[in-house]
């Protein structure tokens, strides 16, 4: 077989092979020679050896010479040939009148061969010379003859849309042609000709959907066509009885296209899936692979948003845990963690402890993630699953797959505080023999954080101390790190601590020596280890980051060092609740395909807060720099910018709100758009206009900080720094007038005239609005925490929001209004909801937490209801929550 | 909403590669009518991949760089055929059925690498009466294999068909023995 193997093809050489076309030049024809040459040279097209224009040009015109054998055979090889080379070759248009000849040949072969091959050579102008043929032919009674115009058709479409058109009559015949494949072709083409027009796709579909046509592939078609029209047509949603009547179609690639189209209809009921989930759960059972694979995949992601009706199918799922493909039992047990209840979690680890050795590290990772999800649901099922967990830790496995188990225990360690000591002894015990230094030093790391605060912090050390006995550099400093933590923090183990510190003085690696010399310096006394273990700020990374890459990539900056002081810090739990709340939503989604609208709907929506906790990072640096402000403490909230004038008028003004612990600072951000003024000692002066309960009296202005003067184009900014006397927190609206001196100035030099006169202009009214006095906090189980406040600090009331159109754009109204954090997801709504449950979470200013449940039930009578439920154990607040949506 | 209808979906472009190896994980024959894999390297590592995923296990289908992709395994060699995410995989599996058996008829039922290069111009025709430049020209194996024109009238195939069911049946005698022995 090696023989033939090389003396055929293996060393095929191109020049050899274009050489060897001479023979085409021979007469007579030896069609039999000719071919094994076009062979060839196909053979090396397929190997996606290239051919130069000019080569592929030349190859191109000597085949055309083979025209003049009739021998059929021959003929159907330098179509195909023409064809590869169509796309390559120059001037391939010259040979249509050849090729045109066959559109009048007797011989189905040649004559279906000579539309397709004429069709892929033939540019737009030249389409209306065939157009009589290819029109003749759509309606040919030969089915190849017929699918080869159409197919054809549909490669012409997409330059030649009018032309193409015109042939829809044709079209239309020929759906209901006796050849299968042909119906589905003329179907394809039908739709991409009337796909803009809207009611003749109605009447396609509803005219086919009566059951005329023949082809399994044309009935596919038919089902998308369908599942477009119920997703864009109002009241189209009696359709689903043809979806449905398809899923018993004898076909089952129509049964599973039907079934894919219902699991994605927009707002799919229980009722309406049913069926759908009936028609899969048969095919899992399938001894065909891909019937079990094709329903699985769809299940897998059904039971993102409805596990409840994938539950059904749990039995079957778990019999392909032990399916030889192994994307089927991954699909199969990352589905099951997702629709498994508590009690069958235990049998499931179980039967995923004996799949996991047998599958690869991406397969792994995925069911890791799953795993991870699963505990953060069943908190109470957490040893099973970190001992689980501990033992893949042990297995043979690349860097990834270990970052990800790693990551999973970090997790859990985050959001179940009881799982934690245990969690700890097993990533302990993983250091003692990892191979991996950057996991190494994470563990490490969150050892110096949590071990400290375990029941008994000195069994960790001995973990710890072995690190700097026996590995590498930066693991070393990294443990002697966690260790200083340690001595920082659990005084009693100080004077032993220190001992091994004064040892790791000796080590031969520099940073080892600075990292114990550092710890061994701030445990020298109580004092110092106190400030040190308190400093609970870290910069904001992605700012960080951004300044360096900016510093390194301007020279001129370079000339002074690097300020770190103008990078934002922000604490380490806040660090550590936007890390986690970003994990979460991209985790939310565990199916192997990560591209899905989901997960990137969750990624965007988790961008905008980080967004704005940066803008206030940024606030609280600015004001930093002046005193009456520094002394304030840190902002609790910062709103968003609220524009007070047009964006084209004479100056531009935006406010923005801070609360402080008591006080409110009013930030005027003011540009001035006059290129022939100046603005000198700019202010504000802010007059409370509307104020229900009077405690707007209670803010005393306590100060005022100027912009000293507004130069064209130059950004200033005022504060108004007011005492919030008892605390109090007015909602109010303030009339705001801006005050200033004006003086003319050129507008070339900018240089303003001496004299200049007091002026004013009026702003429109600002509103502080209890929502500017919340914090949004990140919740991770909104459940829990709603259960730990207790009904007993309930309150709940019921609205009418006749004016609001749809329930989705009551979830954005009152996510604007009361300013608190979504939880659980619960801000996704489906465009077209009729109800919907919005769970939100924040800290009030005083440090009060609030949860918030808002039940939305739309008709289109009555507009949205709304049960809005606060729980809070301050019940005032809640009070004013609940009153603030009215 | 419009990402659960992408527009390829509702067009009949449905295979955006159809791919034939040896048992090496060498191509015999490889046809993208998508640009994924602009480059002979790029489709190299794609190929490479494909095979190392697919050499060991018994199975049909798998999933690759964001792709579905079903294929067979005979004798020595291994026929792949390449869609989206979002393709139906059971009409891109019914697409490589067809061609599979119209080889299987143009070969004399031998779907080999040796068959496949002897017979190489039919195997190419078998694939372009299959697919056309993504879309599935024909689902009915007897069709593609009836359109595909043999060398001519002198050829091989022209064995009287009992000689050739002889020599079939004791290459496949000869092929169940070899089997027997490996296991």
């Amino acid at each position: 077989m090696l023989s033939l193997d090389s003396s055929l093809y293996s060393h095929l050489d191109k020049s050899t092979v274009l050489q060897e076309a001479r023979v085409f030049n021979e007469t007579p024809i030896n069609a039999r020679k000719c071919r094994a040459t076009l062979t060839k040279i196909l053979y090396l097209i397929y190997q996606s050896e290239r051919l130069q224009t000019k080569e592929a040009t030349e190859t191109f015109f000597s085949i055309t010479k083979l025209f003049q054998s009739q021998d059929i055979p021959l003929r159907q090889a330098v179509y195909l040939l023409i064809k590869e080379l169509a796309t390559v070759a120059e001037d391939v248009i010259m040979v249509t009148a050849s090729l045109s000849k066959d559109l009048t040949a007797k011989s189905e072969i040649s004559k279906a061969n000579a539309i397709r091959a004429l069709c892929k050579i033939t540019d737009a102008s030249m389409i209306q010379g065939i157009e009589r043929f290819l029109k003749q032919a759509i309606v040919d009674k030969n089915h190849a003859i017929s699918s080869a115009a159409l197919v054809s058709s549909l490669h012409l479409f997409a330059n030649s849309k009018d032309v193409v058109r015109r042939w829809a009559n044709e079209v239309q015949e020929s759906v209901n042609s006796k050849g299968g494949i042909t119906q589905y072709h003329a179907l394809g083409l039908l739709y991409q000709i009337r796909q803009h027009d809207r009611m003749a796709v109605i009447k396609l579909v509803q005219s086919l959907s009566r059951g005329t046509l023949r082809s399994p592939l044309a009935y596919c078609m038919l089902v998308r066509y369908t599942a477009k029209i119920m997703d864009e047509e109002e009241g189209s949603r009696a359709l689903y009885e043809s979806l449905e009547g398809w899923l018993r179609h004898r076909n089952e690639m129509v049964v599973y296209e039907a079934a894919r189209a219902i699991c994605n209809i927009r707002d799919v009921t229980a009722k309406e899936l049913f069926p759908a989930v009936s028609a899969l759960q048969l095919m899992l059972v399938s001894h065909k692979g891909s019937l079990r694979f094709a329903a699985i995949r769809t299940l897998n992601k059904l039971a993102l948003s409805h596990p409840a009706s994938v539950a059904p199918c749990n039995l079957d799922m778990e019999n392909l845990i032990t399916d030889t493909n192994r994307s089927i039992a991954t699909y199969a047990i990352t589905t099951l963690l997702k629709t498994g209840n508590e009690a069958s979690v235990d049998r499931l680890m179980k039967q995923i402890t004996g799949f996991m050795s047998e599958i690869s590290d991406d397969f792994k990772i995925i069911v890791v993630d799953a795993i991870r999800s699963l505990c953060l649901k069943f908190p109470a099922k957490q040893s099973v699953m970190i001992n689980f967990l501990s033992n893949i830790l042990k297995d043979e496995g690349g860097y990834e797959f270990k970052r990800s188990i790693v990551e999973a225990i970090f997790d859990i360690i985050y959001h179940i505080p009881d799982a934690k000591e245990y969690a700890l002894c097993h990533l302990c015990e993983f250091i003692e023999d990892c191979e991996f230094t950057k996991l190494a030093v994470r563990i490490l790391y969150l050892l110096g954080v949590e071990g400290p605060k375990s029941s008994t912090p000195s069994k960790f050390i001995r973990y710890i101390y072995n690190r700097i006995i026996l590995e590498n550099a930066t693991v070393k400093a990294a443990a002697v790190s966690a260790m200083g933590h340690f001595a920082v923090e659990v005084p009693e183990l100080r004077p032993r601590i220190r001992v091994l510190l004064t040892r790791a003085m000796d080590d031969n690696d520099d940073e080892v020596r600075d990292r114990a010399a550092l710890f061994l310096r701030v445990t020298a006394n109580d004092e110092l280890a106190l400030k040190f273990a308190s400093l609970g700020e870290t910069f904001s990374w992605p700012t960080l980051e951004n300044g360096l890459v900016n510093y390194l990539a301007h020279p001129e900056l370079q000339r002074a060092p690097f300020d770190i002081a103008v990078v934002p810090t922000v604490s380490r739990a806040q660090e550590e609740a936007e890390k986690q709340r970003q994990k979460t939503a991209k985790q939310e989604n565990i199916a192997p395909s990560s591209k899905s609208a989901a997960a990137a709907a969750a990624a965007t929506a988790a961008a905008g807060p980080v967004g704005s906790g940066d803008a206030q990072k940024a606030y609280a640096a600015a004001m930093e720099k002046v005193p009456q402000l520094a002394m304030l403490g840190d902002i609790f909230k910062s709103s968003k910018p609220v524009d007070l004038t047009e964006s084209e008028t004479e100056y531009v003004v935006s406010c923005v709100k801070h609360v402080f612990k008591s006080h409110l600072v009013f930030q005027f951000n003011c540009r001035n758009t006059i290129n022939d003024v100046l603005l000198e000692n700019v202010t504000v002066t802010m007059q409370v206009e509307q104020n229900e309960d009077g405690t707007a009296g209670n803010l005393v202005l306590e100060g005022t900080v100027a912009a000293p003067q507004l130069a064209y184009d130059v950004p200033g900014v005022i504060y108004m720094i007011y005492k919030r006397n008892g605390n109090v927190t007015p909602v109010a609206t303030f009339g705001n007038t801006l005050k200033f001196i004006v003086k003319d100035c050129d507008p070339a030099t900018g240089e303003a005239d001496e004299e200049g006169y007091e002026d004013e202009y009026l702003l429109e009214d600002l509103e502080l609005t209890t929502a500017d006095y919340i914090l949004p906090t990140f919740v991770s189980d909104f459940g829990r925490a709603w259960e730990q406040v207790g009904e007993e600090h309930e309150l709940v009331e019921a609205f009418e929001l006749s004016a609001i159109p749809s329930v989705k754009a009551a979830v954005t109204q009152i996510i604007d209004i009361l300013g608190m954090e979504t939880c659980d997801g619960t801000s996704a709504v489906k465009d077209k909801a009729t109800t919907h449950t919005l769970l939100l979470a924040g800290m009030f200013v005083g440090g009060v937490g609030a949860l918030v449940r808002c039940r939305m039930a739309y008709d289109a009578s009555s507009g949205v209801t709304l049960e809005i439920a606060a729980r809070c154990t301050d019940p005032e607040i809640a009070e004013r929550i609940v009153n603030s949506i009215a | 909403m419009s990402h659960k209808h992408p527009a390829h979906t509702l067009q009949l472009y449905t295979t955006k590669a159809v791919i034939v190896l040896d048992s090496e994980g060498k191509r015999l024959l490889a046809k993208y009518y998508s640009p994924d894999y602009p480059s002979l390297k790029e489709q190299k590592v794609f190929e490479k991949a494909l095979f190392d995923k697919t050499k060991k296990l018994n199975s049909e289908i798998v999933l690759l760089d964001n792709q579905v992709i079903v294929y067979k395994n005979s004798h020595d060699v291994f026929i792949y055929f390449v869609g989206t995410m979002d393709e139906n995989e059971l009409i891109l599996m019914s697409a490589l059925q067809s061609f599979y058996e119209a080889l299987s008829m143009l070969l004399g039922g031998q779907v080999e690498k040796r068959s496949i290069l002897e017979s190489a111009d039919l195997v190419f025709l078998a694939l372009d009466e299959t697919i056309d430049d993504g879309i599935i020209l024909e689902s009915d194996s007897t069709q593609i294999a009836a359109r595909v024109t043999k060398k001519d009238a002198n050829d091989g195939s022209s064995i009287p068909l009992t000689e050739q069911t002889i020599a079939q049946a004791l290459r496949q005698a000869q092929e169940q023995f070899t089997k027997s022995l490996l296991k």
